[in-house]
């Protein structure tokens, strides 16, 4: 194994390993034993949901499974909208300054506006269900993709601008030419973040709408909590994480292909 | 403008803010293939007299004739795109001229030019800071611009591949024959490179312009072994008084 291999492995296999101690200490010794069933041991969690494929009663790993992927589904499509629409809003912010002054405390306010108390009017104006909960996940996973585009589309050093304005450059040959390709690193980022976002806000829209038939993890975890199912419910928390963990190294991985050849970000 | 005259800047005033001129009445012709250098303190106006003629900025009076079309400007940051090899950011100044590549002959020339063919796949954070400036200076060759300004273009760095560039720009205008307005801090380049350097110091009413002028007259073919001779020297020196006499 290199020595860089084991410098990226060994850290996240010891926080790993102190979380699996903490969470035993937590489940046996900080909890009474008469709720320790909120929490079971690592072990139960194991052996009564991962290795439980179905009881015919909304337990085990194939409801988790197939709920997640409903959640997935939601999660993808609504992160895909999100982009073009965060995308083309920080393009349009980046062309007129006025548009920039004008949407940017509309941007901080969808970030900050609390769902459950958009809910009723989103139910109001929606029959959808699916359609809801992508609005979910547009309103929770749209700030990072639009202000880290809008950076980089903004922050091309003076020189280069200089540069074109020298060679009559017009506004669509700048974008083109150098603000879209300056952005890019800065665009996966924000595209990153958001990912974990928007399965965040698949999450969100589970609890809040629900219905269509498609059942996602969210209203699977609310379920489990309802009837006290720990190991279950401990199992689908850690899949939805795992589904967040996922779409962000992924869209680290895009965001490394695209721009490793040119792109040295800063190291320490 | 006289035929034959690239520029003429005729009593060009600039402030940034109300009351604190940068340049004032500010004079300078050049000739075609002619080299001037204009040196002067840091923060006296030399950038901002560049940033002028190229139209970057708009003087507050005064009249700067230049042919636009022709003109380029070498920036102290060779302003290179991270995201484009070294050939594709010398095409770029074409790419931006003519709207598209016809050629990449003219591109490929300019590039050996510089002495950087072996490199031409390489992206600039795979250059060192000599051959980013090389490519810089590629992709305005590949221009054939009548007029550049150079804009401490070797200020960041190292003596060695300063002095190194100081020859190769200078056989290249030798070879080339174009029209220069070099600014510089630094005497020696601009006496190595120049046929007329122009100090710059402050105005009796405030900011800057045009105080002093000195001719070069080493020749079309100056070697890198001109800086030790004494004739050389000598010229570094006047340049020198003259502009302790004015920062005094």
């Amino acid at each position: 194994m290199t020595s860089s291999l084991r410098s990226r492995i060994i850290p996240p296999v010891i926080i790993f390993g102190l979380f699996i101690a903490l969470w035993y200490l937590v489940s046996t010794a900080l909890l009474p034993t008469h709720k320790q069933f909120l929490l079971p041991r690592p072990d139960v969690v194991v052996t009564d949901a991962f290795f439980v494929w179905s009881d015919g009663n909304q337990r085990g790993m194939k409801t988790i499974l197939r709920s997640l992927w409903n959640t997935t589904f939601i999660a993808v499509v609504g992160l895909a909208i999100t982009s073009v629409i965060g995308i083309g809003v920080a393009l349009t912010m980046s062309l007129s300054r006025w548009a920039e002054r004008a949407a940017w405390p509309y941007l901080v306010a969808i970030q900050a506006a609390p769902i459950i108390a958009l809910t009723p009017l989103i139910r109001a104006l929606i029959d959808s269900y699916a359609t809801q909960r992508l609005l979910v996940v547009v309103l929770i996973a749209f700030f990072p993709i639009t202000s880290a585009t809008l950076f980089g589309l903004t922050s091309v050093p003076r020189s280069q601008h200089d540069f074109f304005t020298v060679h009559h450059a017009n506004r669509y040959v700048r974008l083109k030419k150098l603000q879209i390709p300056h952005a890019v690193p800065s665009m996966f980022l924000g595209l990153r973040t958001s990912a974990g976002l928007a399965v965040i806000g698949a999450v969100v829209g589970d609890f809040y709408f629900r219905g269509g038939g498609k059942v996602g993890i969210g209203a699977q975890i609310d379920l489990y909590r309802a009837q006290l199912w720990g190991p279950e419910l401990i199992a689908a928390v850690i899949m939805a994480s795992l589904l967040g963990i996922f779409l962000f190294l992924l869209f680290t991985w895009f965001g490394n292909k695209a721009t490793s050849k040119w792109h040295q970000p800063t190291t320490r | 403008m006289n035929h034959g005259t690239l520029l003429q800047v005729e009593g060009v005033d600039k402030s940034f803010t109300q009351g604190s001129p940068i340049l004032s009445d500010l004079h300078l012709c050049v000739d075609a293939h002619q080299f001037v250098a204009i040196v002067g303190a840091s923060g006296c106006g030399k950038s901002t007299l560049l940033r002028l003629i190229a139209g970057l900025e708009s003087p507050d009076s005064g009249t700067i004739s230049v042919d636009h079309e022709h003109i380029d400007y070498v920036f102290q940051d060779p302003a290179l795109l991270p995201w484009r090899t070294l050939r594709q950011n010398v095409s770029l100044s074409l790419e931006l001229q003519l709207g598209s590549i016809a050629s990449y002959e003219q591109i490929d020339n300019a590039i050996s030019l510089v002495g950087l063919s072996e490199h031409v796949n390489k992206y600039p954070h795979e250059l060192s800071g000599g051959m980013r400036m090389r490519t810089a200076l590629a992709r305005s060759l590949a221009l054939r611009p009548s007029l550049y300004l150079f804009d401490e273009p070797f200020s960041a760095l190292d003596e060695i591949t300063r002095e190194n560039l100081n020859y190769e720009l200078h056989a290249l205008h030798s070879h080339r024959d174009f029209g220069a307005v070099f600014v510089t801090h630094n005497i020696a380049e601009a006496v190595f490179l120049s046929d007329r350097i122009h100090v710059m110091s402050a105005a009796k009413d405030g900011g800057s312009t045009i105080t002093a002028e000195v001719s070069v007259d080493f020749g079309k073919n100056r070697q890198p072994s001109l800086r030790y001779e004494t004739p050389f020297v000598e010229k570094c020196r006047e340049v020198h008084e003259i502009m302790s006499s004015v920062v005094a």
